[in-house]
């Protein structure tokens, strides 16, 4: 249903542009017949409602008509870069909960501590960091002054997986630490309130060590709800992934798409935008599938 | 047969509202966010009075001063035009602020009141408008927001609205939930019993009672309003040069990081500090306002 509506918006997209999407695009120099072929290529000659139908036909079949530049198959342009967003969003999310487990943890374990307190301090800064100022201050620090890692560009790993592995490093970071900063305090409030409530007293009471205690009551209770935040910070990661691929010259669906919006290349903004929206989509659809298998109390 | 009086119900006395008054002394308790408040406050002026506080005019060139680095004359350097980047910084700040402000205020209104009548009136209302907010919630923020300008085009008006798109859905969620729990509150119920209209029942006992969270995300909605501006101008989407604004500025550092760190540091900065107090003054609102919702928001994010 929610799937329909936002088809239908992005459908919307080219008919709102001010002027000929066509013609903007072709620029001064074209023929009539090649401006003829583009509209009907891109099914743009029907009646408006016909068009969506017929795009919407397409795009379930994984047509979303061609670029009005190259010329090629969206879903081909699309494809290519699948893979570099997806492998950004994923190392980036791993990155965060590697580093928000532990912190929050331990700040929770030990709260008013130092350690507490700089983990509140940096998570409150790491909100407030623009990703891609970030990814500027890592390009400047790691590729220019110390000259460790290369300032952008994506090598696929069946290539080389140590080039790989060291074009990932920055920019996961960059993406990640928004993600990486609400994770730790969602973890540290969250085990904070498992520590105080009744079965871990009661486990307590019956004299269980604190390891036991500590793996069996509190941080299976914290961490459950910690899927369907990691779900979400996995959906609005996407924005920051969008802007950072920009920066390190990673070429994924958020470059594609703004050099689709600089070319006006409609077609192809509409596929990045449609696979952008149902990637969030299947996301929390994954969320709350998985919560209700994991807590029992919602099964029932 | 004596005619017994009827029992008499207690009157319900004046709902919990906000107390405006204790609601600041209870704020300027916690450190934290009453430096925020200050500071915010204090970029504020400065960008109202932008063009007393700027030392150079934002455009003024000098090509033979290009890309110095700070010191007395110009204190956080100069660009590779010669333009004086604190008084760039400065003038950036009433642009940032003048968007996130208007465009946050935007979606307060319009979101505030989808979410006031989605929850007040439910069933098929509520039912339609939260459909039509899933639909723009489905899109990543900045994504949605770079669709907007590649439709209407880039600027700093259609900035505004773009990023206010963006944040209406998520204003529509915030106040439905709060009118959802005000509801059936007893005061509310007995408005009603009394006859009093759905619109004085609206915004005499639901909007004052709903406003906590509201007030809450808006703090917290005005950082992300600032962060999307600076984004989308880093893009070149927003602000256009030659005029100012932290993230076109950022974009233009970005070219010379490696000759002048300067460049990109100052703006970065000026974004970082801003958005942190704006965050900072939200949970310190929070922690005042709508203590429950803590663990609830930091599961959040934008």
């Amino acid at each position: 249903m929610v799937l329909a509506g936002v088809s239908v918006l992005v459908f919307s997209l080219i008919h709102l542009v001010k002027g000929d999407p066509v013609r903007l695009a072709l620029g001064t120099r074209y023929s009539q017949e090649a401006y003829d072929a583009l509209r009907a290529r891109n099914g743009l000659d029907l009646p408006l409602v016909e068009q969506y139908v017929t795009w919407a036909g397409r795009a379930l079949t994984g047509d979303l008509g061609v670029s009005f530049r190259s010329g090629e198959p969206v879903t081909a342009l699309i494809g290519e870069r699948l893979g570099a967003t997806l492998t950004l969003a994923i190392a980036a999310i791993l990155l965060a909960l590697l580093i928000a487990i532990p912190l929050g943890t331990i700040s929770a374990l030990r709260p008013r501590s130092a350690v507490d307190r700089i983990a509140t301090v940096i998570s409150q800064i790491g909100i407030s960091v623009p990703d891609f100022w970030l990814a500027i201050v890592l390009i400047l620090v790691f590729s220019g002054t110390l000259g460790w890692l290369p300032t952008g560009g994506y090598v696929p790993i069946t290539e080389d997986p140590v080039e790989w592995a060291r074009r990932l490093v920055l920019p996961a970071i960059a993406v990640g630490v928004v993600s990486g900063s609400v994770i730790t305090r969602f973890v540290r409030s969250s085990v904070l309130e498992a520590l105080g409530s009744d079965h871990v007293r009661t486990a307590q009471a019956k004299g269980l060590p604190a390891r036991q205690v500590f793996s069996w009551h509190v941080l299976r209770n914290a961490l459950l709800p910690l899927v369907t935040v990691t779900g979400v910070q996995l959906a609005y990661l996407l924005s920051g992934v969008v802007v950072v691929e920009i920066v390190f010259s990673w070429p994924g669906l958020g470059q594609l798409a703004l050099q689709a919006v600089q070319a006006r290349d409609y077609p192809v903004l509409q596929g990045a935008v449609l696979l952008f929206a149902v990637i969030f989509l299947l996301i929390n659809l994954l969320v709350d599938l998985l919560y209700t298998r994991i807590d029992p109390r919602i099964r029932r | 047969m004596t005619a017994e009086p009827l029992p008499v119900e207690p009157v319900p006395s004046r709902p919990a509202r906000p107390r405006w008054r204790e609601t600041l002394v209870l704020l300027a308790r916690n450190p934290t966010a009453l430096a925020a408040a200050v500071v915010l406050l204090a970029i504020v002026v400065v960008a109202v009075f932008d063009q007393t506080f700027a030392p150079y005019p934002a455009n003024e060139q000098d090509i033979g001063n290009r890309l110095r680095p700070p010191s007395w004359e110009h204190p956080f350097g100069t660009d590779n035009l010669g333009r004086d980047i604190l008084s760039r910084v400065i003038i950036g700040a009433s642009v940032s602020l003048k968007v996130g402000f208007l465009s946050v205020g935007l979606a307060l209104v319009a979101g505030t009141l989808i979410g006031l009548l989605a929850g007040f009136y439910g069933r098929w209302v509520d039912d339609t408008l939260m459909r039509l907010m899933d639909m723009l919630f489905a899109f990543p923020a900045v994504l949605l927001a770079i669709a907007i300008l590649a439709i209407r085009g880039p600027g700093t008006t259609n900035t505004i609205i773009a990023i206010a798109i963006v944040y209406v859905p998520i204003f529509a969620r915030v106040t439905r939930a709060s009118v959802l729990g005000v509801r059936e509150e007893v005061y509310v119920r007995a408005s009603r019993s009394v006859g009093a209209s759905d619109f004085r029942l609206l915004t005499r006992h639901v909007l004052p009672n709903a406003a906590p969270p509201i007030i809450v995300q808006t703090s917290v909605s005005l950082a992300f309003a600032v962060l999307a501006e600076a984004a989308l101008s880093f893009l070149g989407l927003g602000t256009q040069p030659p005029n100012p604004s932290w993230g076109s500025m950022l974009a233009e550092g970005r070219e010379f990081i490696e000759q002048a760190w300067w460049l990109a540091f100052f703006p970065g900065i000026a974004i970082v500090v801003t958005v942190l107090c704006f965050n900072l003054l939200g949970d310190g609102l929070r922690d005042v306002l709508d203590p429950r919702q803590r663990t609830l928001m930091a599961g959040g994010g934008r």
